[in-house]
């Protein structure tokens, strides 16, 4: 009960203070996740982020749900789902029922006008940390600086290249397993 | 009615839904404005804007936004309509909850498999050049204004990315932390 319970004031928590959308996510959740409740390591954070970038929906919702799965099972999943949404959907109904005049919203533009460019700043700023934490060496250079290009400059969509990656080390994988089965056969 | 269509629409969107809140946008104006008529464009406007302004996921804040206007358009009242909100809400959701659960299935079985560490290891450097990319794609005028129109903007929010780089990277500052510090900043220096 005590992780169900800690995790859905988690990504209650979470929900209710990221603004910007999905990626803004990532720093938040490493935050409160990996380093102060420990409860995943960044390697398994990592892991997860390429799982919920690669399946279609919420990118937000598919990452609490998976971090619940890995620490609770599927209640888990739904618990910290749930969780996260609950916040925008109680904050939306409100507005939709007490408010009618939007473009009011001066001082609202004004924090956003601050908030923007620190959500970039929270975005940029973890990709430094996973730079290290991964190990990216001299020869691995190459994976993420191609992959940031392509998607940047090109405009290609990250699911192609997640399918791309999941595909070609299968592949590799498969074909380098056959050929230690061969040398096994020999001897 | 409705209300199954609503789920039925929802449902899709969230099935098809690749590429983040703003890729989902674009898919629900598409299905809600001009394929069912439930918003006008200028209220879906209003949902652009109070999706991006209200905290959690952009897809949510959409979709409940949007269940809640199209019941009450549809001339039921608000408590129905709150009805509709959770509803779109909770179709839109499902197809990726569905989709993990197999998707999580075939991987623990396969959890220990070499092929499959092999596939997360090739994945982690590509994660970084993702988010990496998820960076630069932000860093445009409509986040940090342009230095040659909007000097003061743009020189507020050059400062605003540095201080939080700094201060999250650096000095451990949660990030919920800096985001009300940048807000206050935004709304003293703004307004």
């Amino acid at each position: 009960m005590g992780i169900c319970l800690e995790g859905f004031r988690t990504c209650f928590k979470i929900g209710l203070f990221t603004l910007g959308g999905g990626y803004a996510m990532i720093p938040v959740m490493q935050h409160e996740i990996v380093d102060r409740r420990h409860w995943l390591t960044e390697k398994d954070f990592l892991d997860i982020i390429s799982m919920a970038q690669a399946l279609p929906g919420i990118f937000a919702v598919n990452m609490s749900a998976y971090v619940g799965h890995r620490l609770k099972g599927w209640k888990g999943s739904l618990i910290f789902a749930s969780g996260t949404v609950l916040p925008s959907i109680i904050i939306i109904l409100l507005i939709a029922l007490c408010f009618h005049n939007y473009s009011q919203w001066h001082w609202l533009e004004a924090m956003f006008k601050g908030i923007r460019p620190a959500v970039v700043a929270l975005i940029a700023a973890p990709c430094v940390r996973m730079w290290k934490s991964v190990g990216i060496s001299m020869s691995t250079v190459w994976v993420p600086v191609t992959t940031a290009l392509l998607i940047w400059m090109v405009g290609v969509s990250p699911v192609w290249i997640i399918v791309a990656v999941v595909g070609g080390a299968f592949l590799y994988g498969k074909v380098s397993q056959m050929e230690d089965d061969g040398k096994e056969g020999h001897l | 009615m409705i209300f199954i269509q609503l789920f039925v629409t929802f449902f899709l969107i969230g099935l098809f839904g690749f590429g983040g809140g703003y890729a989902m946008l674009s898919l629900i104006q598409g299905e809600v404005v001009y394929q069912h008529h439930w918003l006008t464009s200028a209220e879906f406007a209003d949902v652009v804007a109070i999706s991006q302004m209200t905290p959690g996921p952009i897809g949510i804040n959409a979709a409940t936004f949007v269940g809640y206007r199209a019941v009450a358009n549809a001339g039921y009242s608000p408590f129905i309509s709150c009805l509709g909100s959770l509803l779109a809400s909770f179709a839109e959701v499902l197809p990726q909850l569905l989709l993990m659960a197999v998707v999580l299935k075939v991987l623990l079985k396969y959890w220990d498999h070499p092929v499959k560490n092999m596939i997360f290891g090739a994945l982690r450097p590509v994660i970084v050049g993702l988010i990496g990319a998820a960076a630069l794609l932000l860093m445009n005028e409509e986040n940090f204004g342009r230095p040659d129109v909007t000097p003061w903007q743009f020189g507020v929010s050059v400062f605003i990315f540095v201080a939080t780089f700094i201060g999250t990277s650096h000095f451990k500052i949660s990030p919920i932390r800096m985001v009300c510090y940048a807000a206050v900043a935004g709304w003293l220096l703004y307004i």
